[in-house]
């Protein structure tokens, strides 16, 4: 795999003086699904913006497919389909004509046969004729998408795709981006639903205050970062953890019937063994245990919060 | 080229213009008709000829011109003014467009809807006066030349405003008082000495005064000195829309 978009020491300062991206750098690979978390004000949307055209980079150089998108931006944007954050669209104009506009706008002719089979895959084909300020929230949602597919784009960014639509459109649009993702179209998404992240994205890159502080593979990066943890019930609560389990990472809960034992995956060993064996010698007796990993969200509150 | 862009962008506002018919076409024509029953009838009885034209006939190219200014410059300044209001505009801006091909499909759509509208209250002038075009090329020429030039006055004003209240100010406060002091209505020749000075300093005048020869062979101003000032009333807007672009000014952060 090639890089298809390469970031180098972007910057972009505001004319307030704001700083929304301090030298990000990254490399897309082709083909792959990123997912960009980051919290509100992070630089995610500055990002894609900068990339796409919309915002000018204060220094530093960005290529798209090997075209650098300030030189070479009529290279650079054939290759890009966006879908912005917002609802942006003009309410009086018909659906159709609406998405074959953007398809003009990107310098090529109209393909009818491609508009249909965009607007059947969104559920959108019924309401074609419609005007814009006719559908509802979730449809214009749709209507933007088509409008960033219509042009068949190598790199399709998504801005929070999800924020505030049904599980009926997020599972209609999980279908288009994984038959994308078949393709061997890029995406790149940001989201505040990390389950989504979890669940598609190839890679996870963790963005705050205009920094990226870090890009991993997400299963990498969950065994890296995650931490498990073992429930153990007690049959008789006790009142606080024998002396004898002191050596261990215990908490507990529930009135004292429950024994929660942290520990970390990328440990030589876990000392669960020797948890079991210590508890029995202290004459605990067991009646459930239970293990669960830490979710993506997590890991990213607690690194959010270690950069704050 | 992105010929394709060019015509998305001016398709979707020739789009807008007649599906507001009546409000792009009838409504010009319902004010100029106005404008000759009210100057034309009503006034003309009392005033000559001015040089052997009648009244009626020497304010058609005034009439004209005040409605081809007017509706070029709102609709270049509506046009790109709009998408920038909702939000729309990251579509153009994120485009593989070029600055100049942004710009030919806004100001060509709002200046070719000016130019209709124009050619619109010429033919319907017909059923009002007896009019001649002595030299009818010039006239479309001078025609053509408005409708761009302050097309790409609209663009700027479109990009400028920031609110609906300054969109409609420029027009209302400077081009209206430009357009019916530079003659539009009057040959400078009749007012004081010292109001035909100042009135040299009002481009409109300039603009007017060829297009009145183009019609009837007579001008308040020198033909060469009208094409001179609109050929530079045009570079001046070439040269800020060039300015806007490199700058990204209130398009792009």
């Amino acid at each position: 795999m090639s890089a298809i978009v390469q970031i180098k020491d972007v910057r972009k300062a505001y004319d307030d003086g704001f700083e929304a991206l301090k030298g990000v750098n990254l490399d897309i690979e082709e083909g792959e699904i990123l997912a960009l978390l980051g919290p509100n004000g992070a630089g995610k949307t500055t990002l894609i913006s900068t990339i796409c055209g919309i915002v000018n980079p204060t220094s530093g150089s960005i290529t798209v497919g090997g075209h650098d998108v300030v030189e070479g931006y009529r290279e650079a944007r054939k290759l890009i389909g966006l879908v912005p954050q917002d609802i942006n669209l003009q309410p009086l104009e018909f659906v159709m004509n609406n998405v074959n506009f953007s398809r003009g706008l990107f310098g090529k002719p109209r393909n009818d046969a491609l508009t249909e089979e965009v607007l059947r895959d969104l559920s959108l084909w019924d309401k074609r004729n419609n005007r814009i300020n006719e559908l509802s929230g979730g449809m214009k949602r749709r209507v933007l998408i088509a409008k960033a597919l219509i042009h068949e784009p190598r790199v399709l960014f998504l801005d929070e795709p999800t924020a505030g639509v049904d599980v009926e459109l997020r599972k209609d649009m999980w279908a288009v981006v994984e038959r994308l993702r078949k393709d061997g179209v890029t995406i790149i998404l940001t989201t505040h639903y990390i389950e989504e992240a979890e669940a598609i994205a190839d890679r996870i890159g963790v963005i705050n205050k205009g920094e990226i502080l870090l890009v991993e593979e997400k299963e990498a990066l969950m065994q890296r970062l995650g931490r498990k943890e073992m429930r153990i019930e007690l049959a008789e609560g006790v009142e606080r953890v024998p002396g004898a389990l002191s050596g261990y990472d215990l908490s507990l809960e529930g009135n004292g019937h429950t024994l929660v034992y942290s520990y970390d995956t990328r440990g030589e060993r876990t000392g669960i063994t020797s948890l079991l064996k210590d508890m029995q010698a202290a004459g605990l007796v067991l009646r459930d245990v239970q293990t669960s990993q830490s979710s993506l969200e997590e890991i990213f509150v607690s690194l959010v919060k270690e950069n704050a | 080229m992105n010929w394709y862009g060019i015509i998305a962008i001016w398709r979707f506002e020739m789009a807008r213009f007649f599906r507001s018919l009546v409000q792009s076409i009838v409504s010009p024509v319902l004010s100029t008709s106005l404008y000759f029953v009210v100057f034309g009838a009503a006034i003309g009885s009392r005033i000559d000829q001015i040089e052997g034209v009648s009244y009626g006939a020497f304010i058609v190219p005034g009439l004209i011109m005040l409605t081809v200014l007017q509706q070029s410059l709102q609709n270049a300044s509506f046009g790109i003014y709009f998408p920038k209001f909702i939000g729309t505009i990251f579509e153009v801006l994120s485009a593989p467009l070029s600055a100049f091909e942004i710009v030919a499909g806004y100001v060509g759509a709002a200046a070719l809807k000016g130019l209709m509208i124009g050619l619109i209250i010429l033919a319907t002038s017909f059923f009002f006066v007896d009019i001649t075009i002595q030299h009818p090329v010039w006239m479309v020429a001078f025609l053509v030349l408005t409708c761009i030039s302050f097309a790409l006055l609209g663009f700027i004003l479109g990009i400028w405003a920031k609110t609906f209240e300054q969109l409609n100010l420029v027009p209302l406060l400077v081009v209206t008082p430009l357009v019916f002091l530079g003659g539009s209505f009057y040959s400078i020749s009749m007012l004081p000495p010292f109001w035909q000075t100042v009135s040299l300093f009002n481009p409109v005048l300039y603009l007017v005064s060829g297009f009145r020869w183009s019609f009837f062979g007579m001008s308040d101003v020198p033909v060469a000195a009208s094409l001179a000032a609109i050929t530079i009333f045009t570079l001046a807007c070439f040269a800020v829309v060039w300015w806007i672009f490199r700058t990204g000014y209130r398009l792009k952060a």
